[in-house]
């Protein structure tokens, strides 16, 4: 019989415990009931200020938990607890039986009970609707005649008041920032750092009233009037508070279990109230009279309570509340004891404003342990010193922080030390990680999931796998001591045309299966500038090709292979599916649509390839280019040709980016998707780089994948014109094409990508290498030397001469290669001899 | 003294035909056998059998070297086998058979004892 656990909150901590529940609840004790007060299901709230560049709030959205299990009631909060009869009373009158309530109702914006706090233009900063109201808000006052600039007001200098600036500002707004302590992010900054972080907002256009009370909001003429403690008036459109939060206990309250002093949902450390059915989680719970308004301590209440739900024994451990953040550009990070609290520590200072540096370092009153920390505007040190919080120093604290100090050894921390806060990872499991084979830093993220969260101890990381011996080779094989990138520099600088040459020049030996490919893709990259006019199969360069590229189709498991002409943006004609059901027909094809809108004609015999091509081309298609690590398929919806809610083109931008790209050789495969509007129907967030149509343009989305480790796509750009849409693409597929790993798909070489997103952005967008011309330059060249392979090698009698069974015996077929027929088409025969049929119904073991 | 063999050649192809480093695969007695012909000019022929998949495609795989031996990697799973022996580098318990080839007036001969 399964018990019913009703979860009152769909926030990130009540997702992380459904996740978490499902994901442990082997022998199906619970099935889940969650009441969620807003319409959407839970999305990443600490990303919200991100809403701003792409008022996308699919964008946000948490993966989804699809399990029968799981219950989810968007916008029916629950607004009642019977503790007696253990149910639950939902907004829309209904009662729901619990046998464990989980409260994870999080906290509410804490308002100041200012006069005038009420007033039409007054916010707050919580949910994308508030932001939306603000938008409207900013928008109407830009269209306002009034004379002086449009300004917002945001109450509170914390971090959320800092990221609600900046929003304002991308808004249009000048914004204003009132902070009632002496200082900017008082809970996480000292003095010094605060000064500097000062500096550092005001250099961005922010205005900072530090030290001041806001005394009251007035209406002013169709504006507002806000007026400081000390008399200073600030005129003003828009007001947002982000003063604080205060847990939202009601519930709680009302079903007279204890709360804490300062409000929340009394728990003991396994976050269990008094009532032993009901358990408090996020911010809504005082763990042992305690809040927190982060989101890692909720992820650990969250595990707690799982493990708890299944007869575990977890405790909440306490909380980590280092930080480290970019404000507006500025690095900020603060750690352990960063007040200095503790009796006898002392303050280790580096303050360097010049150059924009301020570092502290608390330690014991020896001034041998570290107790925590400040870094502003250079927050380099912190994955390695917040490891380092509880530890004897590894040397003078004054040394560590200067600018020419000691770099901080990763082999000096402690093996308690946590590397990881997000996920509570600590250096002994690193360690033990690495010596049961996980040896790259995905492999750690993936069997530790350190680096996950936020990733900034991904550095420290990379560290460690130094640390325990693993040497971090870029070698891409014994022949080459380089890496792809750098063998991609070499050839576009030297200009060398030849695998002999190169392997001679800068390898050794002869080659192999992984170099070959590599740099015949290199060189096919690389064609348009140094080549043009080359085919893959000229001269040496088809020795070095795959099987796959040297006949131009694709391997399957039987010796035969598979074809798949081009189908742009998976437009096709009637005439042309004909052509391609007569040919499948006539060769004794097996035939299957594919997920990339083409069709795709299995079981072709070598010596049939250029028959069959032949046919095809004759009919106007060309090569597909599915056998290569190139450009695969540009998938679209239907757009606004025939669509009811489409608003852009999405069918004719797709088959001009599949045309432009066809044929582009890169490290791996690429593949692309259009959407004509939000409800992406084109699927193009997996994709490395998709297309989402917005009303006014297009918004970009790159390195996403499917298969194995599916990534949804990041936003690059938003509500760009075609011709910027098609330039950043441009440059984007290059800039990968010349740094990636051989086999790297965009998603991997996106999160290895030092800098990450912002980092690209920065390259592509604002051309901070000043490689963006060369990059220009490069797919011009490729576009313009574009030529279908497959007329190449039907229009050469040489190429066309590989193409046989035996070269001995050529009318004679591969006698090994057998079809049956299954469901009306051929399949390979070989694999049904001496295959296990499965005749009674399988036996799963669950193992524990 | 040693008992000499009926050894039996079969005519494969001009060795000129050969693309260094790339493989083809011929019929001999019936047997499908891939045949290489290395940069330095040797030549050399196996089974085309891919032991690990069943499928007849050694010919089609990619030559090169591992610490100095010619290899060719299977094109379907990527085992790398020693093209003088025939033995898998990746899994020594697996080999595939080997034959005897040579040039003769200028073609290739492989031979199937």
């Amino acid at each position: 019989m399964m018990r019913t656990v009703v979860v009152a909150g769909h926030g990130m901590v009540g997702h992380r415990l459904v996740e978490a529940l499902i994901g442990r609840d082997l022998q199906r004790q619970w099935r889940i009931v969650v009441l969620a007060e807003e319409a959407r299901p839970a999305y990443d709230r600490v990303a919200l200020s991100s809403y701003v560049d792409s008022w996308d709030a699919e964008a946000l959205t948490l993966p989804p938990v699809a399990d029968d299990r799981v219950e989810l009631r968007l916008g029916d909060p629950c607004v009642r607890i019977d503790r007696r009869k253990r149910t639950v009373r939902t907004a829309s009158g209904r009662r729901v039986r619990y046998d464990a309530l989980v409260l994870a109702t999080g906290s509410a914006p804490f308002v100041p009970p200012v006069p005038g706090h009420d007033l039409p233009g007054c916010y707050v900063y919580r949910t994308p609707e508030d932001l939306d109201a603000i938008r409207v808000a900013a928008q109407r006052a830009m269209q306002t005649t009034v004379a002086g600039r449009r300004s917002g007001v945001v109450v509170g200098g914390g971090l959320l008041g800092l990221e609600a600036a900046h929003a304002l500002r991308q808004l249009g707004l000048s914004p204003h920032v009132v902070e009632i302590a002496p200082r900017l992010m008082p809970m996480q900054v000292d003095e010094g750092g605060g000064a500097l972080l000062r500096r550092f907002i005001e250099g961005l256009g922010v205005r900072v009233y530090c030290g001041h009370a806001t005394a009251a909001i007035e209406p002013d003429r169709g504006r507002m009037l806000v007026r400081l403690s000390d008399g200073t008036e600030l005129d003003t459109d828009v007001v947002v508070f982000s003063a604080g939060v205060r847990p939202r206990d009601q519930l709680a309250r009302d079903a007279g279990l204890p709360v804490g002093e300062r409000g929340g949902v009394l728990v003991d450390a396994s976050c269990r109230t008094c009532d032993d059915g009901i358990w408090a989680i996020g911010e809504c719970a005082a763990v042992e009279g305690r809040c927190y308004g982060l989101v890692a301590p909720g992820y650990a209440m969250a595990e707690v309570v799982a493990d708890r739900l299944l007869d575990g024994h977890a405790t909440f451990p306490g909380a980590d509340t280092a930080t480290k953040l970019k404000l507006l550009g500025v690095d900020v990070a603060s750690f352990g004891d960063a007040h200095a609290t503790a009796e006898g520590a002392l303050e280790v200072i580096h303050n360097d404003p010049v150059a924009g540096r301020y570092a502290k370092l608390v330690v014991s009153d020896d001034a041998r342990t570290l107790l925590g920390g400040v870094l502003v505007g250079d927050a380099e040190a912190y994955g390695t010193l917040r490891a380092l919080v509880g530890a004897v120093l590894p040397a003078d604290p004054g040394a560590l922080i200067s600018p020419s100090g000691g770099e901080l050894d990763a082999a000096a921390l402690p093996a308690g030390a946590q590397v990881c806060s997000c996920h509570a990872v600590t250096v002994e499991t690193i360690g033990t990680a690495v010596r049961d084979g996980a040896t790259t830093v995905p492999a750690l993220k993936a069997c530790t999931k350190a680096g996950t969260g936020c990733g900034s101890c991904v550095p420290m990381l990379k560290k460690l796998l130094a640390t325990h011996g693993v040497e971090q080779s870029k070698a891409l094989c014994e022949h080459f001591t380089h890496s792809r990138a750098e063998l991609f520099e070499i050839v576009a600088a030297t200009r060398i045309r030849t695998f002999s040459e190169l392997v001679a020049k800068h390898g050794t030996g002869r080659g192999c299966d992984i170099c070959k490919p590599a740099v015949a893709s290199i060189l096919a990259s690389l064609s348009g500038v140094l080549n043009p006019g080359s085919h893959i199969l000229d001269g040496e360069q088809a020795a070095l090709q795959d099987t796959n590229d040297h006949f131009l189709a694709n391997l399957q498991r039987n010796g035969t292979y598979s074809v798949v002409p081009r189908v742009p943006g998976g437009e096709i004609t009637p005439e042309k599916l004909i052509v391609l059901g007569e040919v499948a027909r006539d060769f004794g094809l097996y035939t299957k649509i594919t997920g990339g809108q083409r069709i795709d004609l299995f079981g072709a015999r070598v010596e049939q390839l250029p028959a069959i091509w032949r046919r095809l081309v004759d009919a106007g298609f060309e090569s597909g280019h599915a056998y290569g690590k190139a450009l695969r398929t540009v998938k679209s919806c239907v757009g606004t040709d025939w669509c009811r809610y489409g608003v852009q083109d999405s069918v004719g931008l797709a088959i001009a980016l599949e045309l432009r790209y066809r044929g582009l050789r890169a490290p791996h495969k690429l593949k692309s998707g259009v959407s004509g509007c939000a409800r992406e129907c084109a699927e193009a967030r997996s994709k490395d780089f998709g297309v989402i149509a917005t009303e006014t343009g297009w918004n970009l989305y790159v390195c996403g994948n499917g298969g194995f480790r599916p990534r949804h796509a990041d936003l690059l750009v938003s509500d760009v014109d075609t011709q910027t849409l098609v330039r950043t693409i441009d440059r984007f597929l290059m800039f990968y094409v010349r740094t990636a790993d051989r086999l790297q798909r965009t998603a991997p070489w996106l999160e290895e990508l030092e800098g990450g997103l912002d980092h690209l952005r920065d390259v592509i967008v604002d051309d901070s290498l000043g490689i963006c011309a060369e990059l220009d330059t490069a797919m011009a060249a490729h576009v313009a030397g574009y030529s279908d392979e497959w007329r190449g090698v039907l229009e050469d009698p040489a190429k066309l001469a590989r193409f046989t069974s035996f070269v001995n015996a050529p009318g004679v077929p591969d006698p090994t290669v057998e079809f049956v027929e299954e469901r009306g088409q051929p399949t390979p025969a070989h694999r049904r001899p001496g295959q296990p049929v499965l005749i009674a119904g399988p036996t799963l073991t669950v193992v524990r | 003294m040693t008992a000499q063999l009926q050894r039996h050649w079969t005519a494969v192809c001009c060795y000129d035909d050969l693309v260094p480093e790339r493989g083809v695969a011929a019929l001999i007695d019936c047997v499908a056998v891939a045949v290489f012909r290395t940069h330095d000019g040797a030549l050399h022929a196996l089974s085309n059998m891919d032991p690990f998949s069943g499928a007849s495609v050694l010919s089609r795989g990619i030559v090169g070297d591992r610490e100095g031996r010619p290899t060719v990697a299977s094109p379907i799973y990527k085992q790398v086998f020693e093209l003088a022996t025939g033995i898998c580098l990746d899994d020594p318990s697996v080999s595939v058979p080997t034959y005897p080839a040579r040039v003769s007036n200028g073609v290739v001969e492989v031979c199937s004892s």
